[in-house]
């Protein structure tokens, strides 16, 4: 194990990583400098063990971990601290979010939250030709992804079909770009066919936009949310101080027992250090760090401490509850059997119960309660699958997989993302995909991607990365082009069965 | 009388090549015709121990484990129209059923009914796709072992009372694909209607049995030389 010294000297003297990457990659050897957060024992050995994981946040968190800036605020006001006056024109709006954008923290370094773009600058293109628009949206969509070249950045687009929506996926299927990832957000009141075919053949070209459950992320995070970084649904104006998981796989191979130990010891014991964990992340975060105290977001009314919450992940639900069956002497695997299946409702229902009556401090964003989300895995996720998919390669007919997953979706308020890779003859019948989205939404899911075999794009988790960019290895513009090659290599992404891809959401060692 | 049941070969609960959208396809046992390119010839006996004898409610029921993520029902074959009246009792009871009537009512069939199947079906009907194999005749009964009067008969009928959704042409290399044949095609399909939505299939050899495995397949740049044949003598909305 290479000391802090020599990691910060290879860091520096690195001929793979950008300036930006390195000044990000210094900052966490920085922070790991200091002890982490103080924690119990028992929390402290689940945590080297990685039975639960605070995705190498950093050990003294210093900005939430997904911050979703209300930037309409400052669009209509101003802002002192950056000192920009109120937005006259679609140039001024333009302009003023890429300030905006330089000047919002994260984990990664760069906002995972552009705002809902089309709704952000409808009020700006009244009296602008769609000739000038194109032109205007297309230069700035251009800095978008050379400025902030991370492909957790995301912007939402609103549920009805609008002139600035329609140039945005025009836009997208010509630049061909990593950046911005999107989500849609799907009403069925509101979106329509046309919207959603127009939508779908952007898939087809470069993997983007994400679908969206719009009423049911409204009745759970209420009007103002959106879908940001790996989909992580979040208060808009608010966000998540950090994100904590629980490895199922390894919560079960931890004991020996059966499913009903399990369900009523065992895991009840992890959600607890899970919490414990996150617990101590947030105090750090709000009460020694002091981010909310001296952010201009906050100063500025741009978030509230009062719409976060934090993000309570789980993984490896797949291997736990197959072990778990093996166990209790019964066949039948994750997917592909009633009893598999029954057991991971009960065990992603018990953690629901749990994290819902566990209160944690600085959550009002949720009641005072942390959201549950189904992780989507990091590129040191071995052998576990991420969140409750199905694994790779064992994936059921597409029914009976939509059918499996979608019943653990209402659970998780903050995302779930099951990803799907459908074949060619998509292409040639977009409206069959329109309707596996439309009929995804009214059998309960929350949020849906899917990727297409043939264009350049290979999905990760949902972020994206260019197959042509991991040819070029191992220098890559894109931060988040180094995590697709980890993934590659550690999982089986490339060589998938045409339906679905493992993945994950960051590549923690990369900045530590 | 005993209520009508279905000879079922397969079904499938997604189909994405089958009609507009995601439709459930359920494929009936037995057909009329014995073609040599059959890529399903296993459908073609009437009686075979490994079809499925269903009533409608159980086929319902099947579709109603579908019917949040499709568009509607294509019933394929065999010969689907040798099971009118299941089809009739089926297609009626989808239409009448209001957690069911959204959804669309397809026919994949080889054309080989006469006027009086087609009538009484068309009123719960939405559409038929209809494969043309070839249309000069004595080359169609060496390739289905049988005449295509009834097939042209049943493209001009369907497409008065409009219910023909496709003409489908399955073409083969060599065999059934030349200038000459694909022009009299062409001015056969503009003089039925100008504007009929048009399906070029290309053989290929997947599934055949023996005395078509030697055929050469048909790939893209085929397909592209008879669309631009196709839409040189007229024939424009080819998909």
């Amino acid at each position: 194990m290479a000391t802090a010294l020599e990691s910060i000297r290879e860091t520096i003297n690195s001929q793979t990583l950008t300036y930006k990457q390195k000044v990000q990659a210094l900052a966490g050897l920085a922070e790991n400098l200091l002890e982490a957060p103080r924690l119990s024992k028992e929390c402290a050995e689940a945590l080297e063990q990685r039975i639960i994981c605070d995705m190498y946040e950093g050990n003294a968190p210093y900005r939430g971990r997904y911050i979703l800036p209300d930037y309409s605020i400052a669009l209509k006001h101003g802002s002192t601290f950056l000192e920009i006056p109120p937005a006259q024109d679609l140039d001024d709006a333009l302009a003023y979010l890429l300030i905006m954008y330089s000047q919002t923290p994260s984990i990664t370094g760069y906002p995972v939250y552009f705002g809902d773009l089309d709704t952000l600058l409808l009020p700006y293109v009244d009296d602008v030709s769609d000739e000038e628009l194109y032109s205007k949206l297309k230069r700035f969509w251009i800095s978008l992804d050379r400025m902030f070249p991370d492909a957790f950045a995301h912007t939402d687009l609103s549920p009805t079909y609008n002139r600035v929506a329609k140039m945005i996926l025009l836009l997208e299927r010509e630049l061909l770009q990593v950046v911005p990832n999107i989500s849609v957000k799907v009403d069925p009141e509101l979106t329509s066919d046309a919207y959603l075919l127009d939508a779908v053949k952007t898939v087809f070209e470069c993997g983007k936009p994400h679908f969206i459950n719009d009423p049911m992320m409204r009745s759970d995070l209420g009007e103002h949310y959106a879908a940001v970084s790996c989909y992580n649904s979040l208060k808009v104006g608010g966000g998540s101080h950090t994100l904590v998981r629980l490895n199922l796989r390894e919560a079960v191979l931890s004991s020996p027992y059966g499913s009903e130990e399990f369900l009523s010891d065992i895991l009840p014991h992890f959600v607890a250090l899970t919490a414990e964990l996150m617990e101590s992340r947030i105090r750090y975060l709000v009460e020694e760090s002091g981010f909310y105290d001296s952010s201009w977001l906050s100063a500025e009314g741009l978030i509230n401490i009062d719409n976060f919450s934090a993000m309570f992940g789980i993984f490896g639900l797949a291997e736990a509850v197959n072990i778990l069956m093996e166990r209790d002497g019964v066949s039948g695997t994750y997917g592909h059997s009633e009893v598999a299946n029954e057991l991971s409702y009960r065990i992603t229902s018990e953690v629901s119960e749990i994290v819902a009556t566990t209160p944690m401090p600085y959550c009002k964003g949720n009641g005072g309660f942390a959201f549950l989300h189904s992780q989507s895995g990091i590129d040191l996720d071995i052998g576990v699958t991420a969140g409750t998919r199905i694994p790779i390669g064992t994936e059921p007919p597409l029914i009976q997989h939509l059918n499996t997953v979608a019943r653990h979706h209402h659970l998780f308020q903050a995302g779930v993302s099951d990803i799907l890779a459908f074949d060619e003859t998509a292409v040639k019948n977009p409206e069959a995909v329109v309707d596996v989205i439309k009929g995804a939404f009214k059998s309960g899911m929350r949020d849906f991607t899917f990727n297409l075999d043939s264009n350049d794009f290979i999905r990760i988790t949902g972020y994206l990365v260019r197959k042509s960019d991991l040819a070029k290895m191992p220098s890559a513009r894109h931060s988040s082009t180094f995590l697709g090659a980890g993934a590659v290599e550690g999982s089986h992404v490339d060589t998938r069965k045409t339906k679905r891809v493992v993945s994950y959401e960051s590549s923690p060692l990369l900045s530590s | 009388m005993k209520a009508p049941h279905f000879s079922v070969a397969d079904i499938i609960p997604f189909s994405w090549v089958d009609g507009p959208g995601n439709r459930f396809v359920l494929f009936l046992q037995g057909c009329n015709f014995n073609c040599l390119a059959c890529h399903n010839p296993q459908t073609i006996p009437v009686m075979t121990p490994r079809s499925t004898d269903m009533s409608v409610t159980e086929v319902i029921d099947r579709i109603r484990l579908s019917t949040p993520f499709i568009s509607g029902v294509t019933i394929s074959g065999g010969e689907a129209t040798l099971q009118h009246e299941a089809i009739l009792s089926l297609f009626s009871q989808i239409k009448n059923d209001p957690s069911l009537n959204h959804l669309t009512t397809f026919i994949d069939s080889n054309g080989n009914a006469d006027h009086d199947i087609w009538d009484s079906i068309a009123s719960v009907t939405d559409g038929v796709m209809l494969d043309l194999k070839v249309l000069d005749d004595a080359l169609h009964h060496e390739l289905t072992g049988g005449s295509n009067k009834s097939v042209l008969d049943s493209i001009s009928y369907l497409n008065k009372i409009g219910k023909l959704f496709e003409v489908r042409l399955l073409l083969v290399p060599g065999i059934n694909d030349s200038d000459e044949l694909l022009i009299r095609t062409s001015n056969y399909l503009v003089s039925i209607n100008p504007a009929l939505r048009i399906k070029l299939n290309a053989f290929k050899r997947h599934g055949v049995r023996a005395s078509a495995r030697q055929w050469p397949e048909a790939n893209e740049s085929h397909i592209e030389k008879y669309r631009k044949l196709l839409s040189s003598h007229g024939v424009h909305n080819v998909a």
